[in-house]
């Protein structure tokens, strides 16, 4: 964990109610996809924790969705703005348990950390198929993106307005990968866990205080405990959880 | 040079400043990031007998200047904190602990603190009949006078070392209960835990928290906490641990210009992890700013 300042580069609306940042920093805390980072926001006492989508040398990217107070004041955040940050927390996904043909499953504001994680399992030359989920065809974003990966693409919505019709659980043919890894809300994720005949791992969401260990406010319960979704996760075994 | 040297119950710290329970852990978190032997102290996540998994999720949630949390104790437990994380903290700092203790009755308080007063690196012991966000416990005791007495007498007949009950500010008259600590044998008292309160979420119409109501804490507390420890100052001889929103330097000299022995730094810690080095590192400044050569002398300096 490294706190950094990062400059606001390019902030632009992709989707529904849904953002891109891409800001300019230090990144030497990031090392693993699905981390992610604590910004503060001006005027809100508490950081507000999101996923890292990609990141390089120069910068990252993050994708937010607005869905309270501080998400709404950030849409109005303008380009040379500084924002302080918490960067490198939790620690990822597992790349080494992918085998040749993984599978990722987003679901709305789960879609972002996805992406780096499929940047990196193309580049180890695995064949990723991806099944992202949206409500309805004005929230889907990143489609074009993760073609452009070379990973196979599988949009899904609930009204059928795009893609496949449904849930994602639908449109998942686990019988074909080896592993899964999935970001989305709890009902997708608790659903993917109990469908999968095949092992997996998901990153979960939980309001936090600090997200770097210290509060106790984000704790999952798993087979060895309570754990802390900002410090043992954000990422957890599927076998791991009890649901 | 300034001299911001202080000293709580018999015992020297190097600072008044201390990392508030519940907001640092066990210190490892924040040892990653600073030697944390800048501090003066710290007080350790409340512990229990039996280890305690806390509360539902969302635990946490964002108010104006500050946050609620309704975390519930979860800690590992009395024994384990004693085999794991005792020896962990030595690793980590050099000067005594305070160990923080919560209970669900009488004699939790006292066989938890009769373990934790045999451990060479506690200093203190903070009991804690504050917490508001579990139910037959905590808070229940330290809302009337004759129960955190009570919790007191018992706990010092057991404990050789300096015992601090740490008070809720969910009362009518806490200077009342602030004596009654005092009469029935505490050390010290700290003060204050977090002001009870609640959110709604507006879409469900619902509490946002399962646990319905959560702790206020952050700088929207800090003026109810500095009348508090200035009208409980007044009514004790015992040291007063001054806590509630302090978040830099000048709040710790407002705190102590109260009647506060020593600080307490919480929900600070949450938004900036380095906050406890930072309010250390500007102590000196503040000092000259304001003409403090000795922290010590101020103390109780507004009455």
């Amino acid at each position: 964990m490294k706190q950094v300042i990062w400059e606001l580069k390019e902030h632009r609306q992709i989707a529904k109610n849904t953002y891109l940042m891409r800001l300019s920093g230090d990144t030497s805390s990031l090392v693993n996809p699905g981390q992610f980072v604590e910004v503060s926001l001006p005027g809100f006492y508490l950081r507000r924790p999101f996923s890292v989508c990609d990141y390089d040398e120069f910068g990252a990217t993050l994708i937010y969705k607005v869905l309270g107070q501080g998400t709404k004041a950030m849409t109005r955040y303008e380009k040379g703005m500084k924002l302080d940050v918490l960067c490198g927390l939790g620690n990822g996904f597992d790349l080494s348990k992918s085998g040749q043909k993984p599978l990722l499953v987003g679901g709305g504001a789960g879609v972002p950390p996805l992406y780096r994680l499929c940047k990196e399992l193309t580049n180890m030359g695995r064949q990723a198929t991806v099944v992202l989920g949206f409500n309805t065809k004005e929230e889907v974003f990143f489609e074009q993106e993760f073609l452009a990966l070379g990973a196979e693409v599988i949009v899904c919505t609930m009204d059928g307005s795009k893609g496949v019709k449904g849930l994602v659980t639908d449109a998942c043919a686990f019988e074909n990968h080896s592993y899964f890894y999935a970001c989305g809300p709890l009902p997708m994720l608790k659903a993917l866990c109990s469908l999968a005949k095949i092992p997996g791992e998901v990153s979960l969401e939980e309001r936090m205080g600090c997200g770097f260990g210290a509060c106790m406010g984000c704790a999952v319960m798993t087979k060895t405990g309570p754990q802390r979704v900002c410090k043992e996760g954000p990422v957890f075994h599927k076998e791991a959880l009890v649901w | 040079m300034v001299n911001t040297q202080v000293s709580l119950c018999g015992i020297r710290l190097k600072n008044p400043v201390m990392a508030a329970s519940g907001t640092f852990g066990f210190g490892q978190e924040f040892a990653r990031l600073y030697d944390i032997n800048c501090l003066g102290s710290f007080s350790f996540k409340g512990t229990t007998l039996h280890k305690r998994d806390g509360n539902p999720t969302p635990r946490i949630a964002e108010t104006p200047c500050g946050m609620l949390n309704a975390v519930g104790l979860q800690n590992p437990g009395v024994e384990k904190v004693i085999e794991e994380e005792l020896p962990g903290i030595a690793k980590i700092f050099n000067a005594p602990v305070m160990a923080n203790v919560s209970g669900f009755s009488v004699s939790d308080y006292v066989w938890v603190c009769e373990l934790l007063d045999q451990c060479e690196q506690v200093g203190w012991l903070e009991v804690n009949v504050s917490c508001p966000n579990v139910h037959g416990g905590g808070m229940s005791f330290g809302t009337q006078a004759s129960s955190a007495a009570e919790v007191t007498r018992e706990v010092k007949k057991v404990c050789k070392k300096p015992v601090i009950i740490k008070l809720s500010p969910n009362v009518t008259d806490i200077v009342e209960i602030a004596k009654a600590c005092e009469g029935a044998g505490a050390d010290g008292l700290s003060l204050i835990n977090t002001l009870l309160g609640m959110r709604l979420n507006l879409k469900t119409r619902k509490p946002l928290l399962p646990f319905v109501t959560g702790g206020l804490s952050g700088p929207a507390v800090f003026p109810v906490a500095l009348r508090m420890v200035y009208q409980v100052y007044k009514a004790v001889k015992i040291p007063v641990i001054g806590m509630g929103g302090v978040s830099s330097a000048e709040d710790v000299i407002e705190m102590m210009l109260a009647g506060a022995t020593a600080v307490q730094v919480g929900s600070a810690n949450l938004v900036n992890p380095y906050a406890c080095r930072d309010i250390v590192k500007d102590l000196p400044r503040a000092m000259a700013e304001y003409n403090i050569t000795s922290l010590e002398q101020i103390i109780g300096g507004a009455h």
